[in-house]
């Protein structure tokens, strides 16, 4: 009986890379969605979020520098721009941009940051609530 | 090639062909100043302004930016404790150690760097002002490869 001929083509480096692709897409621990991280907040804050009290929020003037709508843009649901390095920042309300509001750790981090940057302490439950909450009425 | 792998190849390669590309260090450039980018770094530290390469400052800069991250140039760029080690090894190991990198910077900005001024000697200071490009620090409104660390001045477009 003869031997079967090697195939040419690289059957077990193909497998592998297609499974290292499709890694890449398994979903992490963080991944959520925008109303799952609002109710998240809610939760926390034991109250109805407030849409109105998240869009003063976002756009009013804290005593400090920056407001939200310095880097976002008043009404978020254009690509925004760094105020400092002008960076182009993608549009914030989910609507306009399905990667915002899926991922809980990097909400909390950039929440963290602009917070203490824009009202000069961290938000509070029931702030990003609020907020999250108003940008979530931006539709097309 | 066994008929079972076989009718497995072409749904396979199916697969792998739409999986979506990480870029993990892909696009950097042939010498992107000699480091393949750590894709945490690109990622952290490429959010509000382009990765600016590790050579371009020495060790002990980069240790005083990674130790006062919630004061990062006028505004809080914290991170958590394991991501800070991390990014800090890295950055540690792949800072600059040429002779022109020796000198830390004030503030530790690279663009005060006394090469980074000579570099920059003919640009003129109004070009610093435009609204496209704000700071000596946004380096990609005029290098436009910038951040795939690909600064070759003959690249450069100073927009209007």
């Amino acid at each position: 009986m003869t031997r079967p001929t090697r195939s040419r083509i690289p059957f077990i480096p193909i497998a592998a890379a297609t499974l290292f692709a499709v890694a890449g897409l398994v979903p992490k621990a963080d991944a959520a969605t925008p109303a799952e991280i609002l109710s998240g907040y809610s939760a926390q804050a034991g109250s109805t979020p407030s849409p109105a009290r998240g869009e003063q929020l976002f756009t009013a003037g804290h005593g400090r520098e920056w407001r939200c709508a310095s880097c976002h843009g008043a009404v978020p649901t254009q690509p925004g721009k760094h105020a400092a390095t002008g960076k182009p920042i993608g549009p914030l309300a989910p609507a306009f941009n399905p990667e915002r509001f899926s991922d809980s750790a990097k909400v909390e981090k950039w929440f963290r940051r602009n917070c203490r940057d824009v009202v000069g302490r961290e938000c509070s439950a029931g702030e990003k609530a609020d907020v999250l909450s108003w940008l979530m009425t931006l539709q097309r | 090639m066994t008929l079972f792998r076989r009718r497995l190849l072409a749904p396979l390669l199916a697969i792998a062909a739409a999986a979506p590309v990480h870029p993990a260090g892909a696009g950097d450039g042939p010498r992107a100043l000699g480091t393949a980018m750590l894709p945490a770094y690109r990622q952290e530290c490429g959010a509000c302004h382009i990765p600016y390469p590790p050579a371009m400052l020495p060790p002990a800069s980069w240790q005083r930016v990674m130790s006062d991250l919630p004061r990062h140039y006028g505004t809080d760029a914290s991170l958590d404790a394991p991501t800070v080690a991390a990014l800090s090894n890295w950055l540690g190991a792949n800072a600059g150690t040429s002779k022109r990198v020796r000198e830390e910077p004030p503030q530790d900005r690279i663009t005060r760097s006394a090469w980074f001024v000579r570099k920059h000697d003919e640009v003129p200071a109004t070009a610093w002002k435009l609204p496209a490009v704000k700071s000596p620090a946004n380096c990609v409104a005029c290098h436009v490869q910038a951040d795939r660390g690909d600064f070759n001045e003959h690249l450069v477009r100073i927009p209007r």
